[in-house]
């Protein structure tokens, strides 16, 4: 198969010149194409697609509109402007000039980095594949599909490092990405939260809200890496990713919106009530929200871990806005606030704050989540509705780390295994829940129209009215 | 931080305790059905043997290792229908990710070897019982299996790696932690599993390790499974393994009860051995005692005396003392062994012995008193037998004196009251040492006179000279001599350089020729242990200290 390339794959990394990584994508690319096909969006392959396509690095040209039919989305490959003058910000390197190559030394750990990263893009992909045929309006039905073919994108940015810069080893990497599938029991995706599903759209507002932005503080990490095209190449996933949390901060604010609207109508907060109005009560969304939060808080590891100190110092992770910090990029002696378990009780502690690496991007993501969380609040508050949702305790539902071993209420209260048992339905989303808003679900596919369950948006994309036909179907 | 201060220290540690039993294991669970025993590692992070590092990710310590062995030994004694044992995780998505490096960082360079040793004779322990009794055993590696975690799938009959796309095999032990995979990870690469010696070295330098079908083509794995298959391959692996062997069915089990043991200020003792510890000289001296009871007219005989038929709980109280004084007593640099009892009682029992070798439980206490002897092969301590008057260095006894690095026998007349030595049957390859072959070929070099000689004396009552003739003794002092000499001898001993001693033992305990066994213990340790008291492992930049810390490795680039 022969690729026009700068047609086909929109680059800037002169893909055109370079005869290895040519190779590796003539191989790759048909390989994509069979998993999108296998593996994408259920039922959408032939429909017109109202996209955004990164054509170019420029600000006129990475946000290019048109209809699109997505198996022939132009995925591309991006960095971020090289930066001639870029010194690496932290660890033992501070100072000297970022690499452009891998060090043979770091080969194994950057390899672990952007495959681990790597495999979370397609798995969101595969998540989310089925949601598109109970769509609640053409619009998010859109917002559902960029979300997709960026996810794929950014997968196309992790296996261009692979192939560009990791030999054979990263073309077999790369591959791998393409033959674990999510929730599959025999190639299961590395993360476990990327094994589980995404039922309905209620759980993939959460998921771009709360999951998208733990990636975007992993890019933003990695985004100070020393290691050049790792750090450029997050920049530019970045910009995409934004689009992903707003996809899901308004959206759960749509759905919040809509309930209240009807709380307010019908002057009730009877739960029963509201599901027969055909609206998702507050509590349930609450308890959606409690899921996602404390299910994404564990994919920032452990509280103190070995391989986050060694990133740090190797110059391969930063922290986000490294060069924000008054300190001395070293962390050699420094410390950082832990929680521990100590005879059944939570205790604040203190580990060298290069082991806590992982513990302060948490405690980073969690300041911006609950900011979100706020802003949907205000919705609440707008309508009347005395009601206020909460982020949970960070030790709640944990899985991962020394807190996995107790069970704690969302307010971070020690709870027995059986107040655990009694109150679990309270706190996280049921079967009769998710079966509930499963029922909402029906496919909403005429311009204009949207689902009784959640708000038109106030604002639609690229300046199009909200009847915008976003999706043709042929 | 000076050794005194670390991990070991007599002072601010408790003794270990090699004693368990699976209603108190913390990090394993045995369970049996028919003729399969499974063996799930679920190591429980908060339950180190020392204070100051976490068993995350399945890793374990010298406290995993002792119920491990424990429950190889149920195994072989409790559940004698068992034909197969199944290695696997309870924990998702990782078997065994070796031993725990924090464990090391903070350990005493004694403490890592002593550790080594013993985690290194419980895995030759599997191999001799796959040989010797046909039990099999099967790595089920159902997650990433790192380090220690594959040289324990290495000492298994087969090993099935989880084809999950994820899960590898690997040795990160040089590119990671700067050590050797030295609980025979590297030896058994290459002559147990013939893996080629490039992709060896290539498979021992990538951090990552290998997984799926190369792993197979490489011949890491003997077979790789999809995670839905897995359990039902390993369960159909498993029975086929364990109809192989001949069936024990219906067999009870002999139960191992908790050994006699006490402690008194000056040594511990137990009902057939004697320990006594004399701090002034820094010397042991280990007494095992001969039965008085009469030997078992029948197997059924001694299968109803069970864990307290002598030949089994003689070799389990010494296997219990020996670790004991290996990892609670360092100090003590010479261990004089001696024997009390009577002769006749010792020769009736390695009659036994050999006549009913075919049933399983007088095979499992041959394998028992095997196993025991080859401790002392590779102990590092200098071993002296005393052959007195009232000795019974006798057919299987004899070959603690064989396994001694001297034999010094009383010169006196039997007629007068002086000691024998009888040479049974036993010493002919019933009890190898840890090199395979038995004690006296090894001592002998083979040599087919000698070895005809020894053989033409069996059941001959040997008087010092006769045995000194033969070749059986080192030194045989008068009765005037005696005591003198013995001291002279041991002070002399006691003096020179422990290091110097450990090294010379080994070179000349071991002999001509190699086998696995002499690799690990001789090359591959003593390699290792050179590596971890070397600065680039354990000096202030070395690999193994700022393991974890995020600081990096500075090594002293030179090559020695």
């Amino acid at each position: 198969m022969t690729i026009t390339y700068a047609d086909k794959i929109p680059n800037n990394v002169d893909l055109a010149g370079d005869k290895g990584l040519q190779r590796a994508l003539e191989h790759w690319q048909p390989e994509f194409l069979r998993w999108w096909t296998e593996m994408g969006p259920e039922g959408s392959h032939s429909a017109d697609v109202y996209l955004r396509t990164a054509t170019s690095v420029h600000p006129s040209g990475w946000a290019h509109f048109d209809y699109v039919k997505m198996p022939e989305y132009r995925w591309g490959i991006f960095l971020s402007p090289a930066d001639g003058e870029r010194k690496i910000n932290f660890g033992d390197h501070l100072g000297e000039p970022v690499w452009q190559e891998v060090p043979g030394e770091h080969r194994a750990n950057l390899r672990r980095i952007i495959v681990t990263q790597g495999d979370t893009e397609p798995a969101s992909v595969e998540q989310q594949r089925h949601l598109g045929l109970t769509c609640p309006s053409l619009y998010d039905l859109r917002n559902l599909f960029q979300v997709n073919v960026e996810e794929g994108r950014h997968l196309w940015a992790m296996v261009y490092l692979l192939h560009r810069y990791f030999g054979r080893d990263g073309r077999e990497e790369a591959e791998a990405l393409l033959q674990r599938r999510s929730g599959d029991r025999d190639n299961p995706r590395i993360l476990g939260a990327f094994n589980e599903r995404t039922p309905d759209w209620l759980a993939f507002f959460m998921f771009t809200y709360f999951t998208d932005r733990d990636g975007k503080f992993q890019l933003l990490a990695l985004a100070e890496s020393g290691f050049d095209p790792l750090a450029r190449t997050t920049r530019f996933m970045l910009m995409e990713e934004a689009h992903h949390m707003y996809v899901g901060e308004s959206g759960v604010g749509r759905v919040i919106q809509r309930t209240c609207e009807v709380m307010a109508e019908h002057k009730t907060d009877d739960i029963a009530r509201l599901r027969a109005l055909g609206v998702i009560d507050l509590p349930t969304i609450q308890r959606y929200l409690n899921f996602h939060f404390s299910v994404t808080i564990d994919l920032f590891g452990a509280d103190v871990s070995s391989n986050a100190a060694t990133f740090y110092s190797s110059g391969l992770k930063g922290r986000c806005a490294e060069t924000k910090f008054g300190d001395d990029h070293l962390l050699r002696d420094a410390v950082y606030p832990v929680v521990q378990v100590i005879d059944g009780r939570l205790v604040a502690g203190e580990a060298p704050a290069l082991n806590a690496l992982n513990e302060k991007l948490r405690d980073d993501y969690i300041k911006d989540s609950v900011a979100g969380v706020e802003r949907w609040n205000r919705i609440i508050q707008k309508t009347g509705i005395p009601f206020e949702l909460t982020v949970p305790h960070k030790a709640f539902n944990r899985k991962i780390g020394p807190l996995a071993g107790l069970k704690f209420a969302p307010d971070g209260r020690v709870v027995s295994d059986s107040e655990w048992t009694a109150k679990q339905r309270e706190w996280l989303a049921t079967e009769e829940d998710r079966a509930f808003v499963a029922s909402l679900m029906g496919r909403v596919a005429a311009p204009g129209a949207y689902a009784n369950w959640i708000s038109p948006p106030t604002l639609a994309i690229n300046k199009q009215p909200s009847d915008f036909e976003f999706v043709r179907f042929n | 931080m000076p050794e005194s201060a670390m991990m070991n220290s007599e002072a601010s540690a408790a003794p270990v305790n090699f004693e368990t039993h699976p209603t108190r294991y913390q990090h394993w669970r045995l369970a049996v059905a028919g003729s399969v025993a499974t063996l799930t590692m679920d190591v429980n992070e908060a339950a180190g043997i020392r204070p100051g590092y976490r068993l995350k990710l399945n890793s374990y310590d010298l406290g995993v290792d002792i119920e491990l062995y424990d429950a190889l030994q149920r195994i072989r004694f409790e559940y004698p229908e068992v034909g197969a044992v199944i290695l696997t995780s309870g924990k998702d998505r990782i078997f065994c990710s070796g031993a725990n490096i924090f464990m090391l960082g903070l350990s005493s360079h004694a403490w890592k070897v002593n550790f080594c040793k013993f985690t290194n004779e419980t895995r030759n322990g599997m191999e001799d019982s796959s040989a010797h009794s046909g039990i099999k055993f099967i790595a089920a590696c159902n997650g990433t299996t790192a380090g220690g975690g594959y040289e324990l799938a290495l000492a298994c009959d087969e090993i099935v790696l989880i084809d999950d796309r994820s899960s590898a095999v690997s040795l990160p032990e040089v590119p990671l932690l700067g050590v050797l995979p030295g609980t025979g990870g590297l030896t058994r690469l290459t002559d147990k599993r013939r893996v080629r010696r490039d992709l060896a070295d290539v498979f021992c330098t990538t951090v990552e390790g290998v997984r799926g079908q190369r792993a197979r083509d490489w011949a890491l794995v003997d077979a790789i499974v999809k995670p839905q298959h897995f359990h039902e391959y390993i369960s159909h692996r498993a029975q086929a393994l364990a109809s192989a062997r001949e069936r024990t069915e219906g067999a009870a089990g002999v139960l191992l009860p908790a050994l006699n043991r006490v402690t008194e200020p000056h040594g511990f003792h137990y009902d057939f051995v004697d320990v006594r510890l004399d701090g002034a000289t820094q010397r042991v001296e280990l007494t095992i005692s001969a039965s008085d009871a009469a030997t078992p007219a029948c197997v059924d005989a001694a299968l109803a005396a069970g864990a307290h038929w002598w030949p089994l709980q003689m070799a389990r109280e010494l296997d219990d003392a020996i670790l004991n004084l290996r990892t609670n007593y360092l100090d003590y640099g010479v261990w004089v062994l001696k024997t009390r009892g009577a002769a006749a009682a010792v020769l009736a029992t390695d009659e036994f012995l050999l006549e009913n070798r075919k049933h399983w439980f007088v095979r499992e206490v041959i394998g028992q008193l095997r196993r025991t002897f080859a401790r002392f092969d590779v102990s590092s301590r200098s071993l002296f037998t005393l052959i007195e008057a009232d000795s019974c260095f006798v057919g299987s006894l004899f070959e603690l004196a064989l396994a001694s690095d001297r034999i010094y026998m009383l010169n006196q007349d039997p007629a007068a009251g002086g000691p024998v030595l009888i040479l049974s049957e036993a010493n002919f390859g019933l009890l190898p040492a840890v090199h395979g072959r038995s004690r006296i070929e090894a001592r002998f070099y083979g040599d087919a006179k000698l070895m005809a000689e020894a053989r033409a004396a069996i059941g001959a009552r040997l008087d010092c000279p006769s045995a000194q003739s033969l070749g059986l003794v080192t030194l045989g002092p008068d009765p005037l001599d005696w005591d003198h000499e013995i001291r002279i001898a041991l002070e002399e001993r006691v003096a020179l350089s422990p290091d110097a001693l450990t090294g010379m033992e080994a070179n000349l305990r071991f002999g001509a020729g190699e086998t696995l066994e002499t690799r690990v213990f001789g090359r591959l340790s003593a390699w290792q242990n050179w590596i971890f008291i070397r600065p680039n492992a354990v000096g202030e930049t070395g690999a193994l200290t700022v393991f974890g810390t995020g600081r990096k490795a500075k090594f002293n680039r030179d090559r020695i």
